[in-house]
Protein backbone atom coordinates (compact mmCIF):
# COMPACT_ATOMS: atom_id res chain seq x y z
CA UNK A 1 0.00 0.00 0.00
CA UNK A 2 1.03 3.21 -0.79
CA UNK A 3 0.27 6.11 1.68
CA UNK A 4 -0.50 9.68 0.21
CA UNK A 5 0.26 11.71 2.82
CA UNK A 6 -2.95 14.65 3.61
CA UNK A 7 -1.31 17.40 5.44
CA UNK A 8 -4.02 19.81 4.42
CA UNK A 9 -1.81 21.51 1.39
CA UNK A 10 -4.65 21.61 -0.78
CA UNK A 11 -6.18 19.36 -3.47
CA UNK A 12 -4.74 15.72 -3.38
CA UNK A 13 -7.42 13.74 -5.47
CA UNK A 14 -5.65 14.24 -8.34
CA UNK A 15 -2.54 12.07 -7.21
CA UNK A 16 -4.93 9.64 -5.83
CA UNK A 17 -6.67 8.85 -9.46
CA UNK A 18 -2.83 8.71 -10.91
CA UNK A 19 -1.75 6.16 -8.59
CA UNK A 20 -5.61 4.63 -8.89
CA UNK A 21 -5.47 4.09 -12.47
CA UNK A 22 -1.91 2.86 -12.91
CA UNK A 23 -3.47 -0.02 -10.67
CA UNK A 24 -1.64 0.67 -7.13
CA UNK A 25 -3.26 0.64 -3.73
CA UNK A 26 -3.23 3.74 -2.11
CA UNK A 27 -4.77 5.43 0.87
CA UNK A 28 -4.75 9.25 1.78
CA UNK A 29 -3.85 9.58 5.55
CA UNK A 30 -3.09 11.81 7.99
CA UNK A 31 -2.56 8.67 10.63
CA UNK A 32 0.94 8.10 12.22
CA UNK A 33 -0.12 4.42 12.31
CA UNK A 34 -1.08 3.78 8.56
CA UNK A 35 1.90 5.67 7.49
CA UNK A 36 3.81 3.17 9.22
CA UNK A 37 2.25 0.63 7.81
CA UNK A 38 2.56 1.66 4.26
CA UNK A 39 4.85 0.16 1.96
CA UNK A 40 5.86 3.37 0.21
CA UNK A 41 5.15 7.01 1.19
CA UNK A 42 4.20 10.48 -1.21
CA UNK A 43 3.71 13.27 0.78
CA UNK A 44 2.11 15.94 -2.37
CA UNK A 45 0.96 18.94 -1.79
CA UNK A 46 0.39 22.93 -3.64
CA UNK A 47 -0.09 25.94 -1.93
CA UNK A 48 2.16 27.60 0.91
CA UNK A 49 5.18 25.94 2.70
CA UNK A 50 3.73 27.24 5.84
CA UNK A 51 1.22 24.20 5.30
CA UNK A 52 4.83 21.68 6.58
CA UNK A 53 4.04 23.07 9.68
CA UNK A 54 1.25 20.29 9.92
CA UNK A 55 3.72 17.92 8.45
CA UNK A 56 6.61 19.23 10.80
CA UNK A 57 3.78 18.58 14.19
CA UNK A 58 1.96 15.67 13.69
CA UNK A 59 3.82 13.56 11.32
CA UNK A 60 7.44 14.13 10.61
CA UNK A 61 8.29 11.07 13.21
CA UNK A 62 6.24 8.25 10.85
CA UNK A 63 7.49 9.54 7.69
CA UNK A 64 11.03 10.28 8.52
CA UNK A 65 11.10 7.16 10.29
CA UNK A 66 10.20 5.37 6.68
CA UNK A 67 12.41 7.07 4.71
CA UNK A 68 15.15 5.57 7.41
CA UNK A 69 13.78 2.34 6.77
CA UNK A 70 14.35 2.80 3.18
CA UNK A 71 10.53 2.61 1.81
CA UNK A 72 10.44 4.69 -1.69
CA UNK A 73 9.39 8.07 -0.69
CA UNK A 74 8.14 10.60 -3.30
CA UNK A 75 7.63 14.22 -2.09
CA UNK A 76 5.53 16.30 -4.54
CA UNK A 77 5.73 20.25 -5.19
CA UNK A 78 6.01 21.74 -1.60
CA UNK A 79 6.60 17.82 -0.83
CA UNK A 80 9.96 18.21 -2.44
CA UNK A 81 10.68 21.33 -1.26
CA UNK A 82 9.81 20.03 2.26
CA UNK A 83 12.85 17.39 1.42
CA UNK A 84 15.57 20.71 1.31
CA UNK A 85 16.74 22.41 4.25
CA UNK A 86 13.55 25.17 4.40
CA UNK A 87 11.95 27.56 2.07
CA UNK A 88 12.00 31.60 2.13
CA UNK A 89 8.09 31.52 1.93
CA UNK A 90 7.85 30.27 5.14
CA UNK A 91 11.04 31.30 7.45
CA UNK A 92 10.02 29.69 10.50
CA UNK A 93 9.08 26.42 9.37
CA UNK A 94 11.91 23.75 8.56
CA UNK A 95 12.03 21.35 6.02
CA UNK A 96 13.13 17.77 6.41
CA UNK A 97 16.99 19.24 5.57
CA UNK A 98 17.54 15.21 3.43
CA UNK A 99 18.83 17.64 0.82
CA UNK A 100 21.29 20.62 1.30
CA UNK A 101 19.72 23.92 0.50
CA UNK A 102 17.11 26.38 0.66
CA UNK A 103 13.70 26.59 -1.63
CA UNK A 104 13.61 30.06 -2.67
CA UNK A 105 11.21 32.47 -4.76
CA UNK A 106 11.92 33.02 -8.78
CA UNK A 107 13.54 36.40 -9.96
CA UNK A 108 11.54 39.58 -10.42
CA UNK A 109 12.61 39.46 -13.78
CA UNK A 110 10.50 36.71 -14.62
CA UNK A 111 6.73 36.21 -14.10
CA UNK A 112 5.38 34.54 -10.90
CA UNK A 113 4.05 31.93 -10.86
CA UNK A 114 5.64 29.94 -12.86
CA UNK A 115 2.53 27.97 -14.60
CA UNK A 116 2.28 25.75 -17.57
CA UNK A 117 4.48 22.78 -19.09
CA UNK A 118 8.05 23.26 -19.14
CA UNK A 119 10.91 20.94 -20.65
CA UNK A 120 13.21 18.73 -18.36
CA UNK A 121 16.70 18.04 -18.79
CA UNK A 122 17.49 15.03 -17.66
CA UNK A 123 20.45 13.50 -16.00
CA UNK A 124 21.13 9.77 -16.99
CA UNK A 125 20.77 7.05 -13.91
CA UNK A 126 17.78 8.09 -12.59
CA UNK A 127 15.67 5.66 -11.36
CA UNK A 128 12.62 7.40 -11.13
CA UNK A 129 12.88 9.10 -14.50
CA UNK A 130 14.14 5.55 -16.23
CA UNK A 131 12.69 5.59 -19.67
CA UNK A 132 11.98 9.46 -19.55
CA UNK A 133 13.43 11.51 -22.64
CA UNK A 134 15.77 14.11 -21.90
CA UNK A 135 13.66 17.78 -23.06
CA UNK A 136 9.99 15.70 -22.25
CA UNK A 137 7.90 18.18 -21.02
CA UNK A 138 5.74 18.57 -17.34
CA UNK A 139 3.42 20.69 -16.12
CA UNK A 140 4.40 23.28 -12.96
CA UNK A 141 2.74 25.67 -10.99
CA UNK A 142 4.75 27.07 -8.59
CA UNK A 143 6.25 30.15 -6.81
CA UNK A 144 9.40 28.99 -5.05
CA UNK A 145 11.95 26.25 -6.21
CA UNK A 146 15.12 24.49 -4.95
CA UNK A 147 18.30 24.78 -6.25
CA UNK A 148 20.51 22.52 -8.21
CA UNK A 149 22.00 20.23 -5.87
CA UNK A 150 24.51 16.97 -6.48
CA UNK A 151 21.41 14.59 -6.13
CA UNK A 152 19.29 16.98 -9.04
CA UNK A 153 18.34 14.30 -11.55
CA UNK A 154 16.72 16.61 -13.73
CA UNK A 155 16.26 20.38 -14.15
CA UNK A 156 13.96 23.00 -16.05
CA UNK A 157 14.67 26.71 -17.02
CA UNK A 158 12.78 29.26 -15.70
CA UNK A 159 14.69 32.46 -14.58
CA UNK A 160 17.35 30.35 -14.38
CA UNK A 161 18.18 26.94 -13.76
CA UNK A 162 16.74 24.81 -10.51
CA UNK A 163 15.69 21.41 -9.58
CA UNK A 164 13.17 19.83 -11.21
CA UNK A 165 13.67 16.26 -9.62
CA UNK A 166 16.10 15.21 -6.87
CA UNK A 167 16.73 11.61 -6.22
CA UNK A 168 18.89 9.71 -3.70
CA UNK A 169 18.50 6.27 -2.35
CA UNK A 170 14.83 5.74 -1.90
CA UNK A 171 14.09 9.10 -1.19
CA UNK A 172 12.69 11.26 -4.42
CA UNK A 173 10.95 14.51 -5.09
CA UNK A 174 9.66 16.14 -7.88
CA UNK A 175 8.66 19.90 -8.67
CA UNK A 176 6.33 19.30 -11.61
CA UNK A 177 2.79 17.19 -11.05
CA UNK A 178 3.73 13.97 -12.29
CA UNK A 179 -0.08 13.23 -11.87
CA UNK A 180 -1.20 16.00 -14.24
CA UNK A 181 1.96 15.63 -16.40
CA UNK A 182 0.38 13.39 -19.31
CA UNK A 183 2.02 10.07 -20.28
CA UNK A 184 5.28 11.71 -18.75
CA UNK A 185 3.91 11.72 -15.46
CA UNK A 186 2.37 8.49 -15.47
CA UNK A 187 5.55 6.68 -16.45
CA UNK A 188 7.33 8.32 -13.48
CA UNK A 189 4.31 7.12 -11.01
CA UNK A 190 4.57 4.05 -12.81
CA UNK A 191 8.67 3.71 -12.04
CA UNK A 192 7.68 4.83 -8.26
CA UNK A 193 5.35 1.85 -8.34
CA UNK A 194 7.29 -0.28 -9.02
CA UNK A 195 10.56 0.08 -7.02
CA UNK B 1 17.90 21.96 -24.74
CA UNK B 2 16.49 25.48 -24.86
CA UNK B 3 16.80 26.70 -21.08
CA UNK B 4 14.24 29.02 -20.34
CA UNK B 5 11.48 27.74 -22.56
CA UNK B 6 7.97 27.64 -20.83
CA UNK B 7 6.02 26.57 -23.64
CA UNK B 8 2.61 28.87 -24.58
CA UNK B 9 -0.70 26.56 -23.49
CA UNK B 10 -3.76 25.69 -26.11
CA UNK B 11 -6.56 25.18 -23.50
CA UNK B 12 -9.82 23.33 -25.05
CA UNK B 13 -12.80 24.19 -23.48
CA UNK B 14 -15.91 22.56 -23.23
CA UNK B 15 -19.42 24.01 -23.13
CA UNK B 16 -21.64 21.31 -21.43
CA UNK B 17 -25.22 21.67 -21.16
CA UNK B 18 -27.24 19.24 -19.32
CA UNK B 19 -24.40 16.87 -19.22
CA UNK B 20 -23.96 17.02 -23.19
CA UNK B 21 -20.81 18.93 -24.78
CA UNK B 22 -22.46 21.74 -27.03
CA UNK B 23 -21.53 23.97 -29.40
CA UNK B 24 -22.76 27.42 -30.73
CA UNK B 25 -22.34 30.33 -32.24
CA UNK B 26 -23.06 33.61 -30.00
CA UNK B 27 -24.77 30.89 -27.54
CA UNK B 28 -27.09 30.72 -30.47
CA UNK B 29 -28.51 27.29 -32.57
CA UNK B 30 -26.51 24.88 -29.54
CA UNK B 31 -25.76 21.90 -30.87
CA UNK B 32 -24.80 18.34 -29.41
CA UNK B 33 -21.35 17.79 -29.87
CA UNK B 34 -20.85 15.10 -27.61
CA UNK B 35 -19.98 13.46 -24.08
CA UNK B 36 -17.73 16.05 -22.16
CA UNK B 37 -15.47 12.81 -20.69
CA UNK B 38 -14.90 11.35 -24.31
CA UNK B 39 -13.99 15.15 -25.91
CA UNK B 40 -11.35 15.58 -22.88
CA UNK B 41 -9.92 12.74 -23.86
CA UNK B 42 -9.79 12.82 -27.48
CA UNK B 43 -8.37 16.87 -26.98
CA UNK B 44 -5.80 15.59 -24.24
CA UNK B 45 -4.43 13.00 -26.74
CA UNK B 46 -5.03 15.49 -29.82
CA UNK B 47 -2.09 17.80 -27.80
CA UNK B 48 -4.57 19.89 -26.06
CA UNK B 49 -2.33 21.48 -23.12
CA UNK B 50 -5.25 21.93 -20.88
CA UNK B 51 -9.05 21.18 -20.58
CA UNK B 52 -11.82 23.82 -19.34
CA UNK B 53 -15.01 22.21 -18.77
CA UNK B 54 -17.74 25.27 -18.27
CA UNK B 55 -20.87 24.19 -17.22
CA UNK B 56 -23.73 26.90 -19.76
CA UNK B 57 -26.79 25.00 -18.04
CA UNK B 58 -29.21 27.21 -17.12
CA UNK B 59 -30.77 25.39 -14.67
CA UNK B 60 -29.46 25.26 -11.08
CA UNK B 61 -31.14 22.31 -10.36
CA UNK B 62 -28.82 20.45 -12.24
CA UNK B 63 -25.51 20.83 -10.52
CA UNK B 64 -25.20 17.07 -9.88
CA UNK B 65 -24.99 15.67 -12.82
CA UNK B 66 -22.09 18.01 -13.42
CA UNK B 67 -20.73 16.39 -10.07
CA UNK B 68 -21.05 13.37 -11.50
CA UNK B 69 -19.40 14.30 -15.16
CA UNK B 70 -16.65 16.35 -13.50
CA UNK B 71 -15.96 13.32 -11.83
CA UNK B 72 -16.36 10.75 -14.75
CA UNK B 73 -13.99 13.43 -16.91
CA UNK B 74 -11.36 13.78 -14.58
CA UNK B 75 -10.68 10.38 -14.09
CA UNK B 76 -9.22 9.82 -17.30
CA UNK B 77 -7.13 12.72 -17.89
CA UNK B 78 -4.08 13.40 -16.76
CA UNK B 79 -3.52 17.19 -17.52
CA UNK B 80 -5.06 20.17 -15.92
CA UNK B 81 -8.42 20.31 -15.55
CA UNK B 82 -10.57 23.57 -14.42
CA UNK B 83 -14.30 23.15 -13.96
CA UNK B 84 -16.22 26.86 -13.65
CA UNK B 85 -20.01 27.94 -14.56
CA UNK B 86 -22.38 28.35 -11.17
CA UNK B 87 -19.32 27.93 -8.56
CA UNK B 88 -20.71 30.56 -6.35
CA UNK B 89 -19.30 29.48 -2.87
CA UNK B 90 -16.60 27.58 -1.08
CA UNK B 91 -18.82 24.58 -0.95
CA UNK B 92 -19.56 24.77 -4.41
CA UNK B 93 -15.74 24.66 -5.03
CA UNK B 94 -14.93 22.21 -2.56
CA UNK B 95 -17.61 19.70 -4.65
CA UNK B 96 -15.83 20.23 -7.79
CA UNK B 97 -12.15 19.90 -6.19
CA UNK B 98 -13.54 16.16 -4.86
CA UNK B 99 -14.51 15.35 -7.85
CA UNK B 100 -11.20 15.98 -9.29
CA UNK B 101 -11.05 19.32 -10.53
CA UNK B 102 -7.66 20.68 -10.49
CA UNK B 103 -8.91 24.68 -10.60
CA UNK B 104 -12.49 26.45 -10.39
CA UNK B 105 -13.09 29.21 -12.71
CA UNK B 106 -15.18 31.95 -10.99
CA UNK B 107 -16.94 34.65 -12.49
CA UNK B 108 -19.80 36.92 -11.42
CA UNK B 109 -19.72 34.95 -8.27
CA UNK B 110 -16.15 36.82 -7.29
CA UNK B 111 -17.67 40.24 -8.33
CA UNK B 112 -21.06 39.91 -6.20
CA UNK B 113 -18.35 38.78 -3.35
CA UNK B 114 -14.57 39.19 -3.75
CA UNK B 115 -13.65 37.07 -0.76
CA UNK B 116 -14.62 34.17 -2.63
CA UNK B 117 -11.38 34.21 -4.43
CA UNK B 118 -9.18 34.42 -1.05
CA UNK B 119 -11.72 31.99 0.60
CA UNK B 120 -10.80 29.30 -2.35
CA UNK B 121 -7.06 30.47 -2.48
CA UNK B 122 -6.56 30.05 1.11
CA UNK B 123 -8.25 26.64 1.19
CA UNK B 124 -7.03 24.89 -1.93
CA UNK B 125 -3.94 27.46 -3.18
CA UNK B 126 -4.22 30.30 -5.25
CA UNK B 127 -2.92 27.54 -8.50
CA UNK B 128 -6.71 26.68 -8.02
CA UNK B 129 -7.92 29.79 -8.96
CA UNK B 130 -8.90 31.06 -12.06
CA UNK B 131 -11.05 34.51 -12.15
CA UNK B 132 -12.69 34.46 -15.42
CA UNK B 133 -13.52 37.74 -17.13
CA UNK B 134 -15.74 38.75 -19.28
CA UNK B 135 -15.04 42.13 -20.67
CA UNK B 136 -16.24 44.43 -23.33
CA UNK B 137 -14.94 48.06 -24.45
CA UNK B 138 -16.82 48.77 -28.58
CA UNK B 139 -14.23 51.24 -29.95
CA UNK B 140 -12.93 52.39 -26.91
CA UNK B 141 -9.58 51.75 -25.44
CA UNK B 142 -8.19 48.76 -23.86
CA UNK B 143 -8.10 50.80 -19.97
CA UNK B 144 -11.83 51.60 -20.54
CA UNK B 145 -13.11 47.91 -20.83
CA UNK B 146 -15.53 47.19 -18.72
CA UNK B 147 -16.74 43.94 -16.88
CA UNK B 148 -19.56 42.38 -17.55
CA UNK B 149 -21.29 39.52 -15.78
CA UNK B 150 -24.61 37.00 -16.05
CA UNK B 151 -22.40 35.23 -19.20
CA UNK B 152 -22.49 39.05 -21.01
CA UNK B 153 -25.74 40.18 -20.16
CA UNK B 154 -25.51 42.88 -16.95
CA UNK B 155 -22.90 45.40 -16.97
CA UNK B 156 -20.78 45.69 -13.52
CA UNK B 157 -19.36 49.61 -14.39
CA UNK B 158 -15.74 48.66 -13.37
CA UNK B 159 -12.90 48.40 -15.28
CA UNK B 160 -11.56 44.69 -16.46
CA UNK B 161 -7.67 45.94 -15.82
CA UNK B 162 -8.65 47.39 -12.33
CA UNK B 163 -10.15 43.69 -11.67
CA UNK B 164 -7.96 41.66 -12.69
CA UNK B 165 -5.46 43.31 -10.21
CA UNK B 166 -7.66 43.11 -7.45
CA UNK B 167 -8.61 39.84 -8.33
CA UNK B 168 -4.50 38.89 -8.16
CA UNK B 169 -4.22 40.96 -4.95
CA UNK B 170 -7.25 38.59 -3.52
CA UNK B 171 -5.25 35.61 -5.05
CA UNK B 172 -6.38 34.19 -7.91
CA UNK B 173 -3.62 32.65 -9.48
CA UNK B 174 -4.80 32.88 -13.37
CA UNK B 175 -6.66 35.27 -15.41
CA UNK B 176 -9.24 34.09 -18.16
CA UNK B 177 -9.96 36.94 -19.92
CA UNK B 178 -12.91 36.61 -22.61
CA UNK B 179 -13.30 39.32 -24.89
CA UNK B 180 -17.24 39.79 -25.39
CA UNK B 181 -16.67 41.96 -28.29
CA UNK B 182 -15.21 38.65 -29.92
CA UNK B 183 -16.65 36.04 -28.88
CA UNK B 184 -18.21 33.45 -31.33
CA UNK B 185 -16.84 36.07 -33.78
CA UNK B 186 -13.74 34.41 -35.54
CA UNK B 187 -11.99 37.86 -36.32
CA UNK B 188 -9.11 37.02 -33.89
CA UNK B 189 -8.56 37.49 -30.34
CA UNK B 190 -8.23 41.21 -28.67
CA UNK B 191 -5.04 41.39 -28.90
CA UNK B 192 -5.03 44.88 -27.19
CA UNK B 193 -7.30 44.20 -24.01
CA UNK B 194 -5.10 41.10 -23.52
CA UNK B 195 -1.63 43.03 -23.92
CA UNK B 196 -2.75 45.68 -21.22
CA UNK B 197 -4.35 42.90 -18.68
CA UNK B 198 -1.17 40.65 -19.28
CA UNK B 199 1.15 43.53 -18.45
CA UNK B 200 -1.30 44.56 -15.73
CA UNK B 201 -0.83 41.68 -13.57
CA UNK B 202 1.73 38.91 -12.73
CA UNK B 203 -0.41 35.91 -12.81
CA UNK B 204 -0.85 34.09 -16.05
CA UNK B 205 -3.21 35.56 -18.75
CA UNK B 206 -5.45 33.42 -20.72
CA UNK B 207 -6.79 35.13 -23.83
CA UNK B 208 -10.27 33.69 -25.23
CA UNK B 209 -12.82 34.79 -27.72
CA UNK B 210 -12.32 35.27 -31.31
CA UNK B 211 -10.35 32.82 -32.65
CA UNK B 212 -11.05 31.96 -36.10
CA UNK B 213 -7.59 30.48 -37.39
CA UNK B 214 -4.10 30.01 -36.40
CA UNK B 215 -2.76 33.21 -37.58
CA UNK B 216 -4.78 34.81 -34.63
CA UNK B 217 -3.26 32.46 -31.91
CA UNK B 218 -0.12 33.40 -33.07
CA UNK B 219 -0.87 36.98 -32.56
CA UNK B 220 -2.16 36.76 -29.11
CA UNK B 221 0.46 35.10 -28.20
CA UNK B 222 3.16 37.50 -29.71
CA UNK B 223 1.04 40.93 -29.10
CA UNK B 224 -1.27 39.83 -26.84
CA UNK B 225 1.41 38.50 -24.68
CA UNK B 226 -0.99 35.95 -23.27
CA UNK B 227 0.39 33.08 -21.89
CA UNK B 228 -2.62 30.35 -23.10
CA UNK B 229 -5.26 30.72 -25.43
CA UNK B 230 -8.64 28.95 -24.90
CA UNK B 231 -10.71 28.01 -27.64
CA UNK B 232 -14.03 26.24 -28.16
CA UNK B 233 -15.50 25.67 -31.81
CA UNK B 234 -12.25 25.51 -33.34
CA UNK B 235 -11.31 22.49 -31.60
CA UNK B 236 -14.56 20.46 -32.65
CA UNK B 237 -13.72 20.76 -36.23
CA UNK B 238 -11.98 17.77 -36.05
CA UNK B 239 -9.49 15.97 -33.70
CA UNK B 240 -6.56 16.97 -35.63
CA UNK B 241 -7.16 20.26 -35.28
CA UNK B 242 -4.77 21.00 -31.88
CA UNK B 243 -1.84 18.81 -33.32
CA UNK B 244 -2.27 20.66 -36.49
CA UNK B 245 -2.31 24.34 -34.68
CA UNK B 246 0.12 23.64 -32.56
CA UNK B 247 2.57 22.29 -34.80
CA UNK B 248 2.27 25.55 -36.77
CA UNK B 249 2.61 27.90 -33.88
CA UNK B 250 5.95 26.14 -33.33
CA UNK B 251 7.42 26.76 -36.81
CA UNK B 252 6.42 30.24 -36.28
CA UNK B 253 8.50 30.37 -33.14
CA UNK B 254 5.53 29.93 -30.53
CA UNK B 255 7.16 28.08 -27.88
CA UNK B 256 5.05 25.33 -27.73
CA UNK B 257 4.55 21.31 -25.78
CA UNK B 258 5.43 19.09 -28.63
CA UNK B 259 5.58 16.56 -29.49
CA UNK B 260 2.95 15.89 -26.72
Amino acid sequence: MIAIVDYGAGNISSVKKAFEHLGASVQVTSDPVVIASAEKVVVPGVGHFNRCEFLNERLRLPVMEAVKQGKPFLGICVGMQWLFAGSTEAPGTPGAALFAGECSRFPAEVKSPHVGWNQIDVREGSRLLRGIENGAFVYYTHCYRAPLVPETVASSGYGGEFSAAVERDNVFGVQFHPEKSGDTGLMLLENFCEL
Amino acid sequence: MNSERLTKRIIACLDVDGGRVVKGVKFQELRDAGDPAELARTHAAAGADEIVLLDITATSGERQTLIEIVGRTARQLFIPFTVGGGIRTLDDAARVFDAGADKVSINSAAIAGPELISNIANRFGSQAVVVAIDGKRGQQSPAEAEVFVAGGRKSTGRKVVDWAKEAESRGAGEILLTSMDRDGTGIGFDCELTASVAGTVSIPVIASGGAGNVQHFQDVFSEGKADAALAASIFHFGTHAVAELKQTLLHAGIPMRWPC
